[in-house]
C-alpha cells in the first residue's frame, strides 16, 4: 500500500509545513502495519479533527507529554496479546525534548520496542511560535523575542540524540526532510531493530521561523549545508555514519531566508552571526562533516 | 475483631493484610497489563502483584513506569490494544494523574484503579483521609468506597464488569482507606478464580489500535461536537447506576456476599441519620449500637458509591429523618466537604429532607473514635452549630 492512503491530504496544515512532508516519509518507511501514538500539536491538531481524519493508520492521541508512555501500553499489550505492529510514536519538539522527556526516558530505559520520531521544528508552533529547548541560538520567538536588549534565544538547542544515546539505546539517528530517501530508510532501518529507537527530524516551519512556504525543502537542505544541524547516525552509542558536507556553505546564507534571524542582521546584534558561526564550525568538527 | 470460628465456619476465609488481599483478587480479573508506580500507603499493593508476577502466578504484564503520570498514560494505550488494565496510587500519585484522569474517562477507556485514600500535601502526610479521591469527583471516574477490606476487594470484579460495559466504558475507582484498610490484617474470602470468570466476561472493545482495521483514537474536538462528547460522557455515568446495581445483586447471587450502592443501618425508625463513606462506618455503627441503648434514635446511611451519585436512593433512605449529619475525611477548603455538598445540592427542592450537618474529621490519619462520633451527636443536640465544621480539633495549638 503506498503512502497516499496511509495518510491522507485532506489535513489542514499551513501551505509549505515540513511536518506532513516528513509524516509521510515516516510512513513510508515503516508501512502499512503500523500504529502511531501522537502527542499534542500542530500534527494532532491538523490531522484529526474530529469526525476526519487523515490517518489511514491506526492512531491515537492522548495528552501532550505522555506519547512515550501511551506507546509503552501499546506495544507491551501487542506483546501480551501476541499480536505484532511496528509502533512509532511521532511528536513534535516541545512534546519530545521538553514537556515529554521524563516519559520518554523511562520508556528508553524500559526498553520498548518503540520507534520514537520527533519532528522538529524548533518551537511551539501550535501555540503560536513560542520557544522550545529544541530552539535554535539567536533564533526570534514569541517568548524569546528579539528586543532591545535581546538577540533571541540566548541558549543552544537540548542535544536529544545524544540524551537518547545515553540510555543506550541501540539505534538513533537525525535526518531532516530535504533528504526524502536518508529519511525513509532510517525509519526502515529503525524498524528491524529490536528495543528502543530514535529519530530526530528536522521539519521546517514557514509560519513560525518566517520564511515563503515554496521554501520549505530549500531549508531543511541549507540547515544541514550549514553544518547547523548535523545528520548522522549512531548505533549502540558510536557513531557509524555522518553526511558529508561538500563546500560547507556560510550561516547567513540559512538565517537571511528567515524572519525568525532578521533582527541579527542589524548592527546591534552582528556578532550574534558569528556565535552561530562558531556552532556551525564545532558541528563540523564534532561530526567530520566537511568532506 | 476476629473470632476464632470464623476460619473454621467458612474454610475459604483467610487472614490476610488488605493490601494482600486487593492484589490477589485483582489476579483473578486478569488483567494482562498492571502499570504502577509506588506510593506509601499503596506499596505493598503494588509489590504484592508484582511479586506475583515474578513467581509466574500472575500472567499479566507490569510495566515499572517512571511516574504515577506514566502509570495512567501507559494504560491508556495498553487499553486502548484491547488490555483490560489495573492500576493502584495515592494523594500525591493521584494528584499527579490529574490531567490523565480526565483524558482516561474522556476517551473512555475502562481502566480499574484502587485509590488507596491518604491525605494531600502540606504539610506531607503519609496518614489516611479521602481528600485525594474526593477531590477528582469531577474527573468522570466512577468512584466506589469501601468499608472493609472485604469490600475492597469484591469491588474489584463488580468495577471491572460495569467499567466495561459497552453502554458504561468509564474508568473506575475502587478506594479503600490507607493503612486502615490496606495495612490491617482481617478475614476476607478472595472471590474463587473460575467463578470471577464466570462473572466477568473477557475484555472485547469494539475498537482498537490494528493495523488491519486502522482508526483514530483521541482526536481533536471543536465547539461544534465537545458538548456532546461530555452529554455522552455524563449519562453513561447516570447509567452506570443501575449497571452497578445490577453487577452487585449478580455478584451476591453468585459470591453470597451483598452489596449496594447506598445502604441503611438501623435506620427505620431514626430521627438522626449519620452518614459517610468507607472504614469510618465500621466505628460509627459501634457508635449508633451504644447511642441506641441509651435510647437515641440515630442510624446511619452508608455510601459505596459517590460516583454516580445515587440521588433517589439516598433520598428514599433519609427521607422523613430530621438531622442528618456527615462525617467526612474530607474538606472542599472554605466550603463544607464533598459528600456533604453533594447531599445538599441533591436533595434541594425535595420535601421532608434533613436538615444536614457536616462534620470534618480523621483527617491526615488523626484517630476517630466512637466518643468522637457521639459527641457529635450529643452537641448538635444540645447547641446551635453552623452547617459545617471540624471536630476532634486541638484548640490549644492554633
Ligand atoms: C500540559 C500542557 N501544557 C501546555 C499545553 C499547550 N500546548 C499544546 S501543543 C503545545 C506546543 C507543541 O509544541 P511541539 O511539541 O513542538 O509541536 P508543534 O506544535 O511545534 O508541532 C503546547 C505548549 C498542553 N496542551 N498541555
Ligand atoms: S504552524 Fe508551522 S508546524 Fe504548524 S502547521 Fe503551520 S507550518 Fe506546520
Ligand atoms: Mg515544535
Amino acid at each position: 500500500m503506498s503512502s497516499v492512503q496511509l495518510f491522507a491530504p485532506g489535513h489542514t496544515a499551513c501551505a509549505g509545513c515540513g511536518m506532513p512532508i516528513a509524516i509521510k516519509l515516516i510512513l513510508e518507511g515503516s508501512g502499512k502495519d503500523t500504529i502511531v501514538v501522537s502527542p499534542t500539536g500542530c500534527l494532532e491538531v491538523t490531522t484529526t479533527r474530529y469526525p476526519q481524519s487523515a490517518w489511514g493508520v491506526p492512531w491515537i492521541h492522548s495528552l501532550f507529554e505522555n506519547a512515550a508512555a501511551v506507546a509503552s501500553g501499546v506495544e507491551r499489550t501487542l506483546k501480551v496479546l501476541k499480536r505484532d505492529a511496528n509502533v512509532i510514536v511521532i511528536g513534535g519538539d516541545g512534546a519530545t525534548v521538553d514537556i515529554g522527556i521524563g516519559a520518554l526516558s523511562g520508556m528508553f530505559e524500559r526498553g520498548h520496542n518503540v520507534t520514537y520520531i520527533c519532528y522538529d521544528n524548533e518551537a511551539y508552533m501550535n501555540t503560536g511560535v513560542q520557544r522550545s529547548s529544541s530552539t535554535p541560538y539567536g533564533a526570534s520567538t514569541t517568548t524569546s523575542p528579539a528586543g532591545k536588549l535581546s538577540f533571541g534565544e540566548d541558549r543552544p538547542k537540548k542535544d536529544l540524540p545524544a540524551i537518547a544515546a545515553a540510555h543506550g539505546v541501540p539505534y538513533v539517528a537525525t535526518a531532516s526532510i530535504g533528504y526524502p530517501k536518508d529519511v525513509i530508510n532510517k525509519v526502515k532501518k529503525a524498524k528491524e531493530i529490536v528495543g528502543p529507537k530514535y529519530i530526530h527530524v528536522l521539519a521546517p516551519c514557514p509560519t513560525g521561523w518566517r520564511f515563503d512556504g515554496e521554501k520549505t525543502i530549500k531549508m531543511a537542505k541549507l540547515a544541514v549545508e550549514t553544518g547547523l544541524f548535523p545528520v548522522y547516525e549512531m548505533e549502540d552509542g558510536v557513531i557509524t555514519k555522518v553526511k558529508k558536507i561538500k563546500d560547507r556553505k556560510p550561516v547567513d546564507e540559512y538565517l537571511k531566508l528567515q524572519g525568525r534571524y532578521k533582527h541579527l542582521f542589524k548592527d546591534d546584534f552582528k556578532d550574534q552571526v558569528k556565535k552561530i558561526q562558531e556552532i556551525a564550525d564545532k558541528n563540523a568538527e564534532k561530526f567530520g562533516l566537511d568532506r | 475483631m476476629i473470632k476464632s470460628n470464623i476460619l473454621k465456619e467458612n474454610p475459604k476465609m483467610k487472614i490476610l493484610e488488605g493490601s494482600m488481599a486487593v492484589a490477589q483478587t485483582v489476579k483473578t480479573c486478569k488483567p494482562n497489563i498492571v502499570s504502577a508506580y509506588p506510593i506509601t500507603p499503596q506499596t505493598h499493593i503494588v509489590e504484592d502483584i508484582a511479586q506475583m508476577v515474578a513467581d509466574g502466578e500472575m500472567q499479566a504484564d507490569y510495566i515499572k513506569v517512571d511516574s504515577e503520570f506514566s502509570a495512567l498514560s501507559a494504560l491508556i494505550g495498553a487499553c486502548a490494544t484491547g488490555a483490560r488494565t489495573y492500576s493502584s496510587t495515592t494523594s500525591q500519585g493521584l494528584a499527579l494523574m490529574f490531567e490523565v484522569l480526565f483524558n482516561a474517562s474522556g476517551m473512555r477507556m475502562p481502566i480499574v484503579m484502587t485509590v488507596v485514600n491518604r491525605a494531600l500535601s502540606a504539610p506531607l502526610n503519609i496518614w489516611n483521609d479521602q481528600h485525594d479521591s474526593i477531590a477528582v469527583r469531577d474527573a468522570g471516574w466512577i468512584q466506589l468506597y469501601a468499608e472493609d477490606n472485604q469490600e475492597a476487594c469484591d469491588l474489584l470484579p463488580i468495577a471491572y464488569k460495569v467499567a466495561e460495559d459497552k453502554e458504561i466504558l468509564l474508568p473506575t475507582m475502587c478506594c479503600m482507606d490507607g493503612f486502615v484498610l490496606t495495612h490491617t490484617f482481617e478475614p476476607v474470602v478472595i472471590p474463587e478464580e473460575s467463578l470471577v470468570d464466570e462473572f466477568l466476561p473477557s475484555f472485547r472493545p469494539d475498537y482498537v489500535l490494528d493495523p488491519e482495521n486502522p482508526v483514530t483514537i483521541g482526536a481533536y474536538g471543536g465547539p461544534e461536537i465537545y458538548t456532546e462528547f461530555r452529554y455522552q460522557q455524563h449519562n453513561a455515568m447516570i447509567n452506570a447506576e443501575e449497571k452497578i446495581e445490577r453487577a452487585m445483586n449478580e455478584f451476591g447471587e453468585m459470591f453470597g456476599r451483598e452489596y449496594n450502592l447506598v445502604d441503611g443501618y438501623r435506620l427505620d425508625d431514626a430521627d438522626i441519620v449519620l452518614i459517610s463513606m468507607g472504614s469510618l462506618l465500621g466505628t460509627m455503627k459501634d457508635a449508633v449500637d451504644d447511642m441506641r441503648e441509651d435510647g437515641v434514635k440515630v442510624g446511619i446511611l452508608k455510601i459505596t458509591s459517590y460516583r454516580p451519585f445515587p440521588k433517589e436512593k439516598i433520598y428514599e433512605k433519609i427521607r422523613g429523618i430530621e438531622t442528618g449529619i456527615v462525617f467526612e475525611k474530607d474538606v472542599s477548603i472554605g466550603m463544607g466537604a464533598g459528600l456533604l455538598n453533594d447531599l445538599k445540592s441533591s436533595l434541594y427542592g425535595k420535601k421532608q429532607t434533613p436538615s444536614l450537618y457536616g462534620f470534618a474529621l480523621g483527617l491526615g490519619g488523626r484517630d476517630v473514635t466512637i466518643d468522637n462520633i457521639k459527641d457529635a451527636v450529643n452537641k448538635l443536640k444540645t447547641s446551635k452549630l453552623d452547617d459545617f465544621g471540624f471536630i476532634n480539633l486541638r484548640e490549644e495549638v492554633l
